[in-house]
């Protein structure tokens, strides 16, 4: 990341400074050929990200279930039930590792670990700061949606070597949706890069920072930017198979869809990869419509509520709460919808978010070549 | 041109144009699979098995296999005392063990001929109506699951469980009760319990309107449920449908007011049949939407009820309850409404015994679920979960 960019921000750089420094000081070092450095920090995140999803991911989503149903949810281990995922995590160690005796024995393995690299891949080029990305791609949108479809790879691999009807089921149905719901994705993403002029993330939040706060967010740069945010919103669930659209594991159709056949910690990879994915598309969101770290605050002339509140550090803090804030969304619908049958989840994706999604397409490069 | 038309379905399209033969599309066909679904899956509500042929997604034919709960109910009968039959009943339909005492209760009393005193009939109505809305609200809830919505469920889960209490509190058991006796009632019930069920119908009065609303004003609920599982009347009719299934298809027919037994034809109340204006006629929504009717219903049976209910004055609940049970020679059929339908026993007495000869249990989800293959047929996945969940079965009914 180029420094000069970061120039224009009066925000205190010691911290972003001093952790470029490091990270120029580390590529200096080589580790098996690799840059030891760029490891390093690719993997921060993926670590922090890690953790999230196992402890606070599913903790959050089986305590925000339990209010929402009007019951306690975990209470028994630690302080209200804190530490009920690392009990659970045990748990799954310990438990055997079946693989069926029909199963194909390869592509049964292979897939949870492509399935979980698919989700995190994404992660490198996700800038979780002014001063922290994995790797600054000047055309990291366009990776990003690229490498959450190898995902559909490993869920096919996972449903069909299960040699399980549910799961193949289950495996077909992901791949379909999968597949579909790419397109109004994308095209809703694409609104996001027009009105950025750019592919590259950290250059799209970067254009989202002001004074102003949250009134330089995509979201409010034009009276149609917030139809190709909805659209990625309701397409960015079915492409995590999270509720409405989750008919690939529908658990009252398909048992569980394709990963009816897992157990132990491969039955885990397959569950951090989900909430991997939630916060992937999360964050994917919040940068492209909700300027990323930016701090939404504005500044109200004396009281600089901006500038105080930017900087390295506090742009991890937003990135993160915004991507919090996705993620409680996605729990709230999933605990308050019923599921979609398979044809009218592809309805919803042909004939009404692809159309809507070209629209917003079109007017959105109408305003942005003849309203400056 | 001949071998063209008889050959395999599917595998090759073809269309006429005058008298020549047109191949539109070759290697078309797929080859159909053998689904089991159950006996444990999700949504098969206990240990039912549907074998399902499918092609794609799609049910070419669903066939129910049953009898992984057989518990040989009729064969017990035969070797226990009347009175003893009546635990035996309540573990038939688990949900509704009341309404399944009362059927039998009142079907030895018919075969016996004595008079009920008249406090004992308006419990016995008023903790069958209970639980017909405990029933109803474990129905409604796990059609939610069903489709996919967990919530709704744990709502009705939390008001279900007051019923249950209140039952507890009348009976000494959640579920399985042996409180309606032959001829009379174990207990008089508690000082208290009038006024809190007075209190529990106040509550859930708005409660039951909430429920119903949080699935029937849900986009996705309906869309999932209308027009699907069609039945026909008279269709329904013919396979002995009973209960909200066949009120779903519009018959209203309710042996309450049909057949009408206890005190039924003293209270007011309703019952209600699909308009076609909520959904299609005979279709899950309306079968949802009758039980979600019901309910209100069966409070306004409760507050009738304990308007009405004699003074506690002099009260034996056990004061009609024959000593010994020794019917005339005889045979006997006796029915009740149940929550998911017409519950029959058939008793048979041969004069001499203090055990029936033949004790046989008409269950209303076993004749409700007969019609599965018709109501499967070029179904997606997806909508044979919808119809079983609408058929609402317990499997402790069908199995017996």
């Amino acid at each position: 990341m180029s420094t000069t960019a970061l120039s224009q921000f009066s925000i205190p750089f010691l911290m972003g400074n001093s952790l470029n420094a490091w990270s120029e000081a580390l590529a200096g070092f080589y580790l098996f050929g690799l840059p030891l450095g760029l490891v390093i920090i690719a993997a921060i995140p993926l670590v922090f990200i890690a953790l999230y999803s196992l402890t606070y991911g599913v903790y959050g989503e089986r305590k925000i279930s339990a209010f929402m149903q009007d019951r306690l949810g975990p209470m028994e281990v630690g302080k209200w039930g804190i530490l009920q995922t690392i009990a659970d995590i045990l748990k799954l160690l310990q438990k055997e590792d079946i693989v069926p005796a029909s199963a194909d024995k390869f592509l049964f393995v292979v897939g949870p670990g492509i399935l979980f690299v698919g989700s995190f891949l994404a992660f490198a080029v996700l800038p979780f700061s002014p001063a922290f990305i994995g790797a600054n791609l000047n055309v990291g949108l366009f990776y990003a949606l690229g490498i959450v479809a190898i995902e559909v790879v490993g869920i096919l691999a996972a449903g069909w070597g299960s040699n399980n009807k549910w799961s193949l089921y289950g495996a077909v149905r992901s791949v379909a949706q999968i597949v579909s719901y790419e397109i109004p994705a994308a095209i809703a993403l694409l609104c996001g890069a027009m009105m950025a002029g750019t592919l590259d993330m950290q250059k799209i939040t970067m254009l989202q920072s002001g004074t102003y706060g949250f009134a330089h967010f995509y979201l409010f740069h034009s009276p149609i930017a917030w139809l190709p945010f909805l659209i990625y919103f309701i397409a960015s669930l079915a492409e995590v198979n999270r509720a409405p659209f989750d008919i690939p594991e529908a658990e009252s159709e398909l048992v569980a869809g394709y990963f009816t056949e897992y157990s132990g910690m491969k039955f885990a990879v397959i569950f951090l990869a989900e909430y991997g994915s939630m916060f992937m598309v999360s964050a994917i969101i919040s940068i492209v419509f909700l300027g990323g770290w930016n701090s939404p605050l504005p500044n109200l002339g004396a009281i600089a509520l901006n500038d105080w509140t930017s900087g390295p550090v506090w742009g991890a803090f937003w990135i993160i709460s915004k991507g919090f804030f996705f993620i409680f969304i996605q729990m709230w619908l999933r605990w308050t919808l019923p599921r979609l049958r398979v044809d009218q989840l592809m309805y919803l994706c042909w004939k009404v978010l692809t159309p809507f999604a070209f629209v917003s397409f079109v007017l959105t490069a109408i305003w942005e070549i003849y309203i400056p | 041109m001949q071998e063209l038309d008889t050959a395999v379905p599917g595998s090759v399209r073809v269309t006429r144009q005058s008298d020549k033969v047109v191949i539109i599309e070759k290697d078309l066909a797929t080859e159909q699979m053998v689904l089991a679904m159950g006996p444990q899956h999700p949504s098969t509500h206990g240990v039912l098995k549907l074998e399902c042929l499918t092609d794609g997604e799609v049910i070419t034919e669903a066939e129910p296999c049953l009898g992984y709960l057989h518990r040989c109910f009729e064969k017990c009968c035969e070797n226990v005392d009347y009175p003893a039959v009546v635990p035996y009943t309540d573990r038939l339909d688990y949900l509704a063990g009341m309404n399944s005492e009362f059927a039998y209760a009142i079907t030895v009393e018919k075969l016996l001929d004595i008079e009920i005193p008249r406090r004992v009939e308006f419990i016995r109505v008023i903790v069958a109506e209970l639980n017909r809305i405990a029933s109803h609200l474990v129905a409604i809830g796990t059609y939610g699951i069903d489709l996919g919505a967990f919530t709704p469920f744990l709502f009705c889960f939390r008001d279900r469980e007051i019923i249950l209490g209140l039952l507890e509190w009348a009976s000494g058991a959640r579920m399985l009760y042996n409180y309606i006796w032959v001829g009379g009632l174990a207990y008089d019930v508690p000082a208290d319990f009038l006024t809190r069920v007075k209190e529990f119908v106040n509550y859930f009065r708005p409660k039951a309107l909430e429920l119903c609303n949080l699935l029937t004003e849900n986009e996705i609920f309906v869309k999932r449920t209308w027009g699907i599982g069609i039945m026909p009347a008279d269709v329904a009719i013919n396979y002995g449908w009973s209960g909200p299934m066949l009120r779903g298809s519009g018959v209203k027919w309710d042996l309450r007011r049909n057949d009408p037994y206890s005190i039924y034809p003293e209270l007011d109340f309703k019952v209600p049949v699909p308009d076609g204006k909520h959904s299609v006629i005979g279709d899950c929504l309306s079968r949802h939407l009758v039980r979600a009717w019901e309910m209100d219903e069966s409070l306004k049976i409760i507050e009738q009820c304990i308007d009405k209910m004699p003074s506690a004055e002099g009260f034996n609940p056990r004061s009609a309850i024959p000593k010994r049970i020794r019917p005339k020679a005889g045979e006997v059929y006796g029915r009740a409404e149940n929550p998911r339908g017409e519950l029959g026993f058939y008793i048979e007495s041969d004069g001499k015994s203090t055990k029936p000869v033949r004790c046989k249990a008409r269950s209303s989800c076993f004749v409700n679920l007969s019609a599965m293959k018709d109501l499967s047929k070029g179904q997606l996945i997806p909508d044979l979960v919808a119809i079983i969940g609408s058929i609402d079965i317990v499997l402790g009914e069908v199995d017996r």
